[in-house]
């Protein structure tokens, strides 16, 4: 990246990033009718299944505002630290014509947004560090029908999609690297998952990013021409496309070629953007209050109310793993990415267990269970086993009631059948063996009946030494206390020596 | 009056084809209708707040419950050109927004 590293002759330049992303709301019914957002359960997403007159943009047909999508917006604004509007919120008719609109105007809002003025603290661990970002805003708006192109001359249209919330979260241009966009997308992704917003899956099409990016020389304080890049299927690429666009800014700016204010596509198998078009301005929008609803006013007790619903946000949680619970920078991080994971070991420590060990648990062993079934769609708090099995458990390896192979197959058992642990235990008589005359006994066994390599071993063939210990546990069935075992036959080994 | 090259930037934002007299035409009408808004600028207004709906109601929400959609034989019935289950549209190259 020749903008990061230029020294010598070239000028040294600094990176201006802002991002606008766009998110799906997890309502239940679309943004201005009652149509449904997702297919029944287990049904074939058919196209243009999911429509009525209202979303398909028929005459004489009114919108409606859904209550639950102004409140995820407000609640995004709170996560966000934004000033929640109550005086005075309006929808306007953002204008243009593109078969992907069935109006020809999308509702949306432009003068007087729900929430605005905010920031979001990123860490940015390739950086060593985090930086904050300036919210600028986050809107409420319809989503657009699907538009397929068909490659023959034609494209087909699916309006399942027309008219789903859809919220438009903008940033300053805070950001200095394409390493920072990324994170911020990352943060702001785990953030609207936690408050139940939106699914926020890059993918699947419910999380869309777009990077505005441009270049000064360093000390500058004009910016530069800003060029918007779409088509960002993931993080990765949004990373990628916008270190593409700083080294070809720098590029273009060292040989004194102009820059066009334009909108690029990234295009992933070739690893670079295209141009798409030439930017209009937001007057080309003609917006224009929607006269068809009426004034939107937030009261101060629905914002309150709001407030107080908003959960423990990810980085406070990370905080108090970190600092409270004296977790591993790595481990806050890996439980608290995923909000039914950190939950679930929220409850495995509510119920008694170390909060270490009960971390080395939910990120060892349980993710591994967990992962195993991903495919299914499972999650933490899908699982049979209760946190509170799981603690049991924990605490009968601590006290040395069961060895930690045997707790492992016993987690891997109740993981999915939901049985106590302790039950399953007793049961299969996999409780471990600590009684040090038994033990003994199965030692002597041993010695007795492998003499060649005991003899071996004493005249210095040391590596035999594990093959006796595993003889021993073979006896006991894996339940012999392993520190027992071992003075014991380092005792025995010693004193015939 | 307002310039030709605005009418016809107004026109392509319509995705309208103008022809040279047409354009001419829009030119005269359109430069009228502003003259005759901006008359409005004469009414003395300072005591009147800002007004975007003249509906006297505010805060009118619906509850996030689906109800079920039309059919999609009904969706479609109207469309000029079908594609399968689908509507078919001219493919425009250049991308939305």
């Amino acid at each position: 990246m020749a903008a990061m590293t230029a020294t010598g002759a070239r000028t040294q330049y600094e990176t201006i990033i802002g991002i606008e992303v766009h998110a799906q709301l997890r309502t239940a019914s679309k943004m201005f009718c009652a149509c449904p957002t997702a297919p029944p359960p287990d049904a074939a997403d058919e196209p243009n299944t999911r429509v009525c007159p209202i979303c398909m943009g028929m005459p004489g047909t009114l919108p409606t505002i859904n209550r639950r999508a102004v409140e995820l917006v407000m609640l995004t604004g709170l996560a966000l630290d934004c000033r929640v509007e109550t005086a005075a919120v309006r929808f306007e008719r953002k204008n243009y014509f593109y078969p992907d609109l069935p109006k020809g105007y999308q509702i949306s809002q432009y003068a007087l947004p729900l929430t605005s003025n905010g920031s979001l603290e990123v860490p940015v661990p390739t950086e060593g560090g985090s930086v904050r970002i300036g919210i600028t805003r986050a809107h409420l708006e319809e989503d657009t029908a699907r538009l397929s192109h068909a490659g023959r001359g034609f494209s087909v249209v699916d309006f399942n999609r027309a008219g789903i919330p859809l919220m438009e979260i903008v940033t300053e241009p805070d950001l200095r690297s394409p390493a920072q966009a990324r994170a911020y997308g990352e943060t702001l992704r785990d953030i609207l998952r936690y408050i139940g917003a939106s699914n926020a899956d890059m993918e699947a099409g419910s999380m869309r990013i777009e990077g505005n990016v441009s270049l000064r020389p360093m000390g500058d304080d004009r910016f530069g021409t800003k060029v918007e890049v779409k088509n960002l299927n993931s993080f990765r690429s949004l990373e990628r496309a916008m270190e593409y666009e700083v080294a070809r800014h720098a590029e273009a700016l060292e040989r004194g070629e102009p820059l066009r204010q334009e909108t690029r596509g990234w295009d992933e198998g070739a690893g670079r953007t295209i141009v798409q078009r030439s930017k209009e301005e937001a007057n080309d929008y003609r917006y224009f209050p929607e006269p068809d609803l009426p004034p939107l006013r937030p009261s101060q007790a629905w914002v309150a109310d709001l407030r107080a619903q908003l959960p423990e946000l990810p980085a406070a949680r990370r905080e108090r793993y970190e600092t409270e619970l004296g977790l591993s920078a790595y481990d806050a991080g890996v439980l608290t990415a995923d909000v039914a994971l950190a939950a679930y070991y929220d409850a495995v420590v509510e119920a008694g267990a170390a909060p270490k060990t009960a971390a080395n648990w939910v990120t060892g062993e349980f993710s591994r269970l967990l992962n195993q079934r991903a495919a299914d769609g499972l999650r933490a708090d899908g699982v049979a086993l209760a946190p509170g099995g799981l603690a049991e458990l924990i605490a009968a390896v601590e006290s040395g009631s069961v060895s930690g192979t045997n707790a492992k197959a016993v987690l891997g058992r109740t993981f999915a059948s939901g049985e106590s642990p302790l039950a399953v235990i007793e049961a299969e008589g996999l409780g471990q063996v600590s009684d040090a005359g038994l033990i003994g006994r199965e030692v002597e066994a041993v010695l007795a009946e492998f003499t060649s390599q005991v003899a071996e071993y004493r005249s210095g063939k040391t590596q035999l030494y594990g093959f006796l210990v595993g003889q021993v546990m073979k006896r006991t069935a894996g339940r012999a206390d392993a520190r027992l075992v071992n003075d014991e036959l380092r005792r025995r080994l010693d004193e015939g020596a | 009056m307002i310039s030709r090259e605005t009418v016809e930037h107004v026109a392509a934002l319509a995705r309208l084809g103008l022809t040279e007299a047409e354009i001419d035409l829009m030119q005269t009408q359109l430069s009228h209708i502003l003259e005759t808004i901006e008359r409005l600028r004469d009414v003395d207004t300072s005591s009147v707040d800002p007004t975007a709906s003249v509906i006297a109601l505010e805060n009118v929400l619906r509850d996030d419950v689906p109800r079920a959609p039309i059919s999609r034989r009904a969706a479609l019935a109207n469309a000029p050109l079908r594609e399968g289950d689908h509507l078919r549209v001219p493919t425009i190259l250049e991308e939305g927004r």
